[in-house]
């Protein structure tokens, strides 16, 4: 047989495939199935039967709340001018409450009170959507490592907006909801910290990042050079001789080696997108609670270099003021 | 196949260079620093050779007199600040002040042409005001002047009001979304349009008590000594970017980006910008903020309070204004070599040339 990518593939046209029965005391899964030639050519042609529950329900509504309330403030910041609302777009923001605030529940709607309520129904959205990755995973009788890998994130999501602020006590030092805002909010909130790139958790999430994309291009490349033999598909034959899959073990036992195996890779791969997250959010964490400047936290730890001085004193010293 | 293939190769050349944001013509590239820091400027060698004609420095409006002569204070009545200077230089003087702030409108712009040494026009008691400034910028502040100095021209550019200024924001309603962007999210030129606080000038840049710039800890662990916010910070980012798109220089020029904070990291050039933001806050401080009773109300900005100046009123996107030349050897009346005697000639508080701080 030839072999199939996604320019060649063949949609078969078929009565579609309903998956197994629920379990008995489950919510309705949704009847509504179609087909999609385009969604064929870059995955399954088939879309739904959808399993939506009371927990997918409440996702969507909460984050669509979220998402009426920063849009609807972003809109009113402009006078409600939508051709000013799609110009400005990049640069509109809805902003956390002013330090005066504290980390106070309590704030004035129009004074940070929006971003608390639109930060509450985003966590929510998350929060449910995660259960919903973690049910639906036991209903398959799935492991449930998506879930896990998606609470990952949402520890840095929640670290950023609630748990870094919560320590500091003030919602001023949360992130604001905005294109351009946010990595303003980023970009100064290294500067304030004395350069985040001296930060080691950062530096560890930075590796996982690269890592993550790293593996992802050996591990795809590998499946997508050995397609040809079925690579993608075979489980089965993954012993025997000249397959696909020994093929793609060769292939890096002759280039670097050492080869992952078929589980191993996944893995791998797993635990490098997960601890992107994680050490990201301990990172972020450690950022004015524990360390105030990352560059002198470096020095005194001897984990940066010290360069030549440049003979260059501040004019501030001897005189008052700065 | 072959003319396919090439059509794919072109569109692939042409969309990586869409998306690389290159900027074309030759570079040159200068390591300022210790090598592997990234210490360096990167300059278009093209666009080096064409000057804006604004950055040109207009010729004197006739040969400069030689020197001695009567003084102009015994020459004409009410002369306050240039007094101390010959007849002939004066006049000079007046020439070229007409030519860089008021070309068209001629001398009558601040004088009565009917009693030249009146004061009834509200632009005359601005022009002293201004030859004050001028003067204590280029004997008191030439830590960031240099000699180089600066004259009206360097702000004024042959406009009566310099084009870049500033003033303080409108304050919208703070208890309602409506209208409201807090004081930022708008692409500025003064935020390098960015989402930074606009009200960085007004913050920063309007007198001797303006907040601090400095942001970062002095010490590596939390201290109530500082306890500056994420938002507050964003107030410096927004300043520096101002610097740094007024002068058309990287962020490299003055700071390591190792830490933006460590003197003994940063370059001269970041002493020469300490003194310069405080040279403006004078200047906005003692000179312009003093004039607010005297400027008419079209002159005023929206809070009321006269026009001021930044960074970019006098560097106009290069490092030096006016590309370095130095004008103000060509008036000696605007850079007084004895001891200033404008402090008992001008108006009440603001007189003294203010002390270094």
């Amino acid at each position: 047989m030839a072999y199939q990518n996604i320019f060649t593939q063949v949609q078969l046209t078929h009565a579609p495939e309903m998956g197994i029965g629920m379990k008995p005391g489950s919510d309705p899964r949704g009847t509504a199935v179609g087909f999609n030639h385009l969604f064929g050519r870059f995955g399954q042609a088939q879309l739904g039967p959808i399993y939506l529950g009371w927990t997918g329900l409440l996702a969507l509504l909460c984050g669509f709340t979220a998402f009426e309330i920063i849009g609807l403030n972003m809109m009113a910041s402009v006078n409600w001018d939508p051709i000013q609302f799609v110009r400005l777009l990049p640069w509109l923001s809805l902003e956390p409450p002013g330090p005066e605030y504290g980390f106070s529940p309590i704030v004035p709607l129009a004074k940070g009170g929006w971003w608390i309520l639109a930060g509450m129904f985003l966590t929510l959205s998350v929060l449910l959507w995660s259960i919903r990755t973690y049910r639906r995973a036991r209903a398959l009788g799935m492991g449930t490592h998506v879930f896990w890998a998606f609470i990952s994130a949402i520890w840095l999501f929640l670290v950023l907006g609630f748990i870094r602020p919560m320590f500091m006590g003030s919602w001023s030092e949360a992130v604001p909801f905005g294109i351009f805002p946010h990595l303003d909010w980023t970009a100064a909130f290294s500067i304030r910290y004395g350069n985040l790139f001296y930060n080691p958790f950062h530096a560890l999430s930075i590796v996982f990042l690269y890592g993550s994309t790293l593996l992802f291009a050996m591990h795809g490349a590998t499946i997508l050079a050995v397609g040809r033999y079925g690579g993608e598909r075979e489980i089965e034959q993954i012993t025997d001789r000249g397959t696909a899959s020994e093929r793609a073990a060769l292939f890096w036992r002759w280039t670097m080696g050492f080869n992952a195996t078929m589980e191993s890779i996944h893995r791998w791969a797993w635990w490098f997108a997960v601890l992107t997250t994680l050490t990201g959010g301990i990172g972020i964490l450690l950022t004015g609670t524990v360390v105030d400047n990352w560059y002198l936290w470096a020095q005194e730890h001897h984990y940066a270099p010290a360069y030549p001085s440049t003979g260059v004193i501040d004019p501030a010293l001897g005189s008052k003021g700065q | 196949m072959k003319p396919n293939l090439m059509l794919r190769l072109g569109a692939v050349l042409v969309g990586a260079a869409l998306l690389s944001a290159c900027q074309l013509g030759t570079k040159s590239a200068k390591q300022e620093g210790y090598r592997g820091t990234g210490m360096d400027q990167i300059t278009l060698a093209a666009a080096n050779k064409k000057i804006d004609p604004i950055n040109v420095v207009p010729p004197p409006p006739y040969d400069p007199p030689k020197p001695g002569g009567k003084p102009a204070r015994e020459a004409y009545q009410n002369v306050q600040v240039l007094g101390d200077v010959s007849e002939d230089e004066f006049s000079y003087t007046m020439a070229a002040i007409t030519q860089w702030i008021a070309p068209e409108q001629g001398c009558n712009y601040c004088h009565n042409p009917a009693n030249m040494a009146s004061d009834e026009l509200y632009t005359k008691k601005v022009a002293r005001r201004m030859l004050q400034m001028t003067r204590n910028i280029n004997t008191n502040w030439t830590q960031h002047v240099k000699q180089t100095g600066v004259t009206c021209y360097t702000c004024h550019r042959g406009q009566a009001v310099p084009t870049e200024n500033w003033a303080l924001p409108a304050k919208g309603n703070p208890d309602t979304i409506l209208g409201n962007k807090h004081g930022q999210n708008m692409p500025l030129v003064s935020t390098a349009y960015s989402s930074l606080p606009n009200s960085a000038f007004a913050k920063y840049l309007l007198n001797a008590n303006s907040a601090p710039i400095r942001v970062q800890s002095k010490i590596s662990h939390p201290s109530p000594a500082d306890k500056t916010s994420v938002m507050d910070t964003e107030g410096t980012y927004s300043l520096m970017m101002h610097t740094s798109s007024a002068l058309g220089v990287n962020c490299t020029f003055c700071h390591n980006a190792g830490s933006f904070q460590a003197w003994n990291m940063s370059t001269p050039k970041r002493v020469g910008a300490w003194y310069g933001y405080r040279m403006v806050r004078n200047i906005n401080g003692e000179y312009i903020g003093t004039l607010a009773s005297v400027f008419p109300k079209h002159r005023l900005g929206p809070m009321g309070d006269p026009l001021k100046v930044n960074c970019t009123t006098c560097h106009r996107g290069i490092n030096k204004p006016l590309g370095g030349v130095s004008m103000v050897k060509d008036y000696p009346a605007l850079r007084p070599t004895a001891p200033m005697v404008t402090a008992a000639a001008a108006p009440a508080p603001a007189a003294a040339a203010t002390k270094m701080p």
